[in-house]
């Protein structure tokens, strides 16, 4: 049994933990008030042994859920991996309550097998491997209904007891919001002595509901240290395959992505079209990458810009 | 808790951005559009978008003796709105809190709130299965009259998180009242022809399957994006609209399965 902590709990970032009224009586006042007290977690140097060879850590986020954030992944990783052959790219699916990964890569039913150095990503192609909580579940009706310590505890282990091998880049897909899984993984990764070491992507779409959630997440971003690459505006339009006209889906009132990166100062790398077939494809878990159309030409033209922003 | 509450219907799904918070908010306003008095909870303490789809962004929450009182959106007091969005000093600020925080919070929504009189009291929720749906679920073993309505959209990639959110009703021993599917085709306002972006009769296929009413099909119409901003209801101002017409049915199905005594009159 855990106690559970006081109504008025400043929480353990914030400056009066330990120090105000409401942690009278608290158990933990004393860890919480004492600044030299605060231990490191064990958990991290664990995940900086285990991600040793790991070159580029890539976070894919956004505040708000829906808008392509693992359509996005995939995406990227296949079209990285198609154009650079002699690099090896990892993706690790953070979203522990609605793993994506699996049906995008087309690697439903498959399993993760241990050996003496871990768990072993699933292979996607030569040089792309997945690691997703999907693969450890019995079926897809199956639910994982966790609190945040068991969800922090999984991302732990995804992070340490994966034998991830080299990779040049590890791309993380996340949950939406600002919350356990964002904390976590961030405090395993971030690296004070190389700050450049993990950065963030964010997706949003145009309408100005889920720009409201993407600002949010950008504070986050800020917050917390990590630069950002830029932000992906998914699902920009839409074209008739009948009539062959645009159309907006997700009206941009507020003047959608381009506006809000000017706003809070962040690069904007590109739009993607809101495109049936991408949606068909990756339900079947297709590559799209080697077909030519509007959403591979934009997306060659975002891989660019990431590429050479390292 | 919720004492003078007598439905409580709670909107999940297991995915992001597939409507939950578009659908409970014109439930809402549906349901008090056909007379019912009727409370709005979000508890997406993450990203809360009540607020600015109802227009209400930067309205101050007061305190009285009872609690915090909740926004009201006209002087008839009938709809009744609570959010973590008019508890921040800016609507850019992130709320980057762990687990515990976020139970504690909901409790207080739940407990601390002066809900008055209320025939439904709707609560829009964050997407998963973690902290906020524990708690809620937690909190409505005390309430009763509860049931939960699954927002879906067509495509395999909703659908599977979906059945997530299913077994966990299951688990938790909430009533499903049914699945409603989302965004299911889009009509060509060039050609009129209807394409399914996110492929059709997912959410119908998934109603079957599970054994769970299937309440309505509501297409992709971008006329509802005139409705973002204001507590104007699909009934009242497209009212000739599929949308409305299915919303219409899915309030008259709700009712019925909440057994509220009271006539419709829509």
């Amino acid at each position: 049994m855990q106690a559970p902590p006081p109504v008025h709990c400043p929480g353990l970032e914030s400056e009066q933990a330990g120090l105000v009224s409401a942690c009278a009586g608290c158990p933990n006042q004393s860890i919480c008030s004492d600044p030299n007290k605060k231990l490191e977690d064990p958990g991290k140097a664990l995940v900086a042994a285990a991600l040793k060879d790991v070159k580029h850590k890539l976070l894919i986020l956004s505040g708000k859920g829906g808008v392509g954030k693992s359509t996005v992944t995939t995406l990227l990783t296949r079209y990285l991996a198609r154009s650079c052959p002699d690099k090896n790219f990892g993706v690790l699916d953070i979203d522990i309550c609605g793993p994506s990964q699996p049906r995008l890569l087309g690697a439903v039913g498959e399993n993760v097998h241990q050996s003496g150095s871990g768990w072993s990503p699933v292979g996607i192609d030569d040089n792309v491997c997945l690691m997703s909580i999907g693969f450890l579940l019995g079926s897809v009706d199956d639910a994982i209904i966790w609190r945040g310590p068991k969800k922090n505890g999984m991302i732990r282990q995804f992070l340490s007891e994966v034998d991830w091998g080299t990779l040049d880049l590890l791309l993380l897909d996340t949950p939406p919001g600002t919350s356990d899984e964002h904390l976590s993984v961030v405090s395993y990764l971030r690296d004070d002595n190389a700050p450049d070491s993990v950065r963030a992507i964010i997706v949003t779409t145009p309408q100005e509901v889920a720009l409201l959630d993407v600002r949010k997440e950008i504070n986050f971003c800020k917050k917390q240290r990590i630069p950002i690459v830029g932000v992906i505006e998914n699902m920009s339009s839409f074209r008739c395959g009948h009539c062959g006209n645009s159309s907006e889906i997700f009206p941009a009132k507020t003047g959608g992505a381009a506006a809000m990166c000017a706003e809070m100062e962040v690069p904007l790398l590109g739009s993607l079209p809101l495109d049936p077939n991408v949606a068909k494809a990756c339900d079947a878990g297709e590559d799209i990458t080697a077909i030519r159309n509007p959403t591979t030409e934009a997306l060659a033209d975002i891989c660019g810009k990431i590429v050479s922003s390292f | 808790m919720l004492d003078k509450v007598k439905n409580v219907i709670v909107v999940l799904s297991g995915k992001g951005g597939v409507g939950k918070s578009t659908v409970s908010t014109q439930l809402a306003l549906a349901l008090r559009e056909t007379g019912y008095k009727v409370g709005l909870l979000d508890i997406d303490l993450c990203g809360p978008s009540v607020p600015y789809l109802l227009g209400l962004e930067g309205s101050d929450i007061y305190q009285c003796d009872e609690g915090w009182v909740p926004i009201y959106t006209d002087e008839t007091k009938t709809l009744a709105v609570m959010s973590i969005g008019f508890l921040l000093k800016s609507r850019d600020d992130p709320v980057i809190w762990r687990g515990p925080k976020k139970t504690v919070m909901i409790k207080q929504f739940l407990t601390d709130v002066k809900w008055e009189e209320l025939d439904y009291l709707i609560i829009d929720t964050p997407p998963g299965t973690s902290d906020e749906h524990i708690t809620v679920m937690e909190c409505m073993r005390e309430v009763p009259c509860t049931g939960a309505v699954l927002v879906t959209t067509p495509q395999g990639v909703a659908l599977d998180d979906v059945r997530k959110e299913i077994t966990f009703c299951k688990k938790t021993g909430i009533k499903l009242l049914g699945i409603v599917e989302n965004m299911s085709g889009f009509v060509c306002p060039h050609c009129t022809t209807c394409t399914n972006i996110f492929s059709s009769n997912g959410g119908v296929e998934l109603a079957n399957f599970a054994q769970v009413p299937h309440l309505g099909t509501l297409p992709i119409d971008p006329r509802m994006g005139v409705l973002v901003g204001s507590t104007s209801s699909v009934l009242s101002h497209l009212p000739d609209s599929s949308t409305a017409q299915v919303m219409r049915h899915i309030v008259q199905q709700l009712a019925a399965a909440t057994a509220q005594p009271q006539e419709i009159t829509a």
